[in-house]
């Protein structure tokens, strides 16, 4: 595993390695399952076109932990994290078939701030639009 | 139907203890295909200083999603539950989450407000083991979409 990054190896609009996270049905079922989140909207489609989705979608709170993994392994400590925030913009439609919905995520420090702590901006987007927005997480360097 | 404005600082009786598993968080970070050891073997997790293994960021949503239950079943607060979505969220950790926390979640309602037909709640869960050592604060922002 890597090392953790040190607050001096990085400024403003250093740039995160870009992360791009394939999404399948099963994804959604295995989440469900895992968070305790077991609403059908993420794994019915009868369901979700009922209450005017296009289909089903992926748990908000999926998308946004598979963001958090582009600032924990750039950081090396997933416990180097003390703040992550986002907005639920749109969301992401997973289709029921083999291939699902991609979701990339690319990671810019956004502000150096006191302590070694760091602010990296996150840019979320599937099918080509930001499924995320106001997505930022303070991150506590070495 | 609007939201009574007088909900806001409402607070709910802190949560029975959740008791934080290493199993329970090795299947969350497999979850969102988290494959840092950190999360799954606790020596690679002593080696970064932390005492067992430790949950991704976003795991204070399984101990605080079942404290924000409460809200929806509090008959004074009138949402729609068919139609609501997550708007926001947001975590501060004041120390990571790891095996064999004994926490608690203590729930207060934080804003109400409309906004162009939707009603807007947001929730803010504070997370603190048995003893009181404070661990996690989530805010979650619930809509309730208007038919209008």
């Amino acid at each position: 595993m890597s090392a953790r990054l040190r607050s001096a190896d990085v400024a403003v609009g250093t740039e995160l390695p870009e992360q791009t996270h394939r999404v399948t049905r099963a994804d959604l079922v295995r989440y469900a399952g895992a968070s305790g989140d077991l609403n059908p909207i993420h794994w019915s489609d009868r369901v979700a076109t009922s209450v005017g989705l296009p289909g089903v979608i992926a748990h908000g709170m999926l998308t946004m932990g598979l963001a958090a993994r582009t600032v924990t392994d750039w950081a090396g400590d997933p416990g180097a994290v003390v703040e992550y925030q986002v907005r639920f913009g749109r969301p992401v439609v997973v289709p029921d078939d083999d291939t699902g919905a991609e979701v990339t995520v690319r990671g810019k420090v956004g502000a150096v701030l006191d302590g070694g702590r760091v602010r990296v901006d996150l840019t979320v987007t599937s099918a080509g639009e930001k499924v995320l927005s106001l997505a930022r997480a303070t991150v506590a360097l070495a | 139907m609007a939201l009574d404005a007088g909900l806001v600082g409402r607070s709910y009786p802190p949560s029975a203890v959740y008791e934080v598993g290493r199993a329970k968080i090795a299947e969350f970070a497999a979850a969102v295909g988290a494959a840092d050891p950190v999360h799954t073997d606790p020596e690679a997790a002593r080696a970064l200083g932390h005492p067992d293994v430790v949950a991704p960021p976003t795991f204070a949503i399984v101990v605080t999603l079942g404290a924000a239950d409460v809200v929806l079943a509090d008959p004074d607060v009138a949402l729609d539950y068919s139609r609501v979505v997550h708007g926001e969220q947001r975590f501060t950790h004041h120390r990571p989450i790891r095996a064999g926390d004994r926490l608690v979640s203590t729930t207060t309602i934080e804003t109400v407000r409309s906004v162009a037909g939707n009603d807007l709640l947001s929730t803010r869960v504070h997370v603190a083991t048995e003893d009181g050592e404070a661990v996690c604060t989530a805010t979650s922002m619930l809509v309730a979409r208007g038919t209008a």
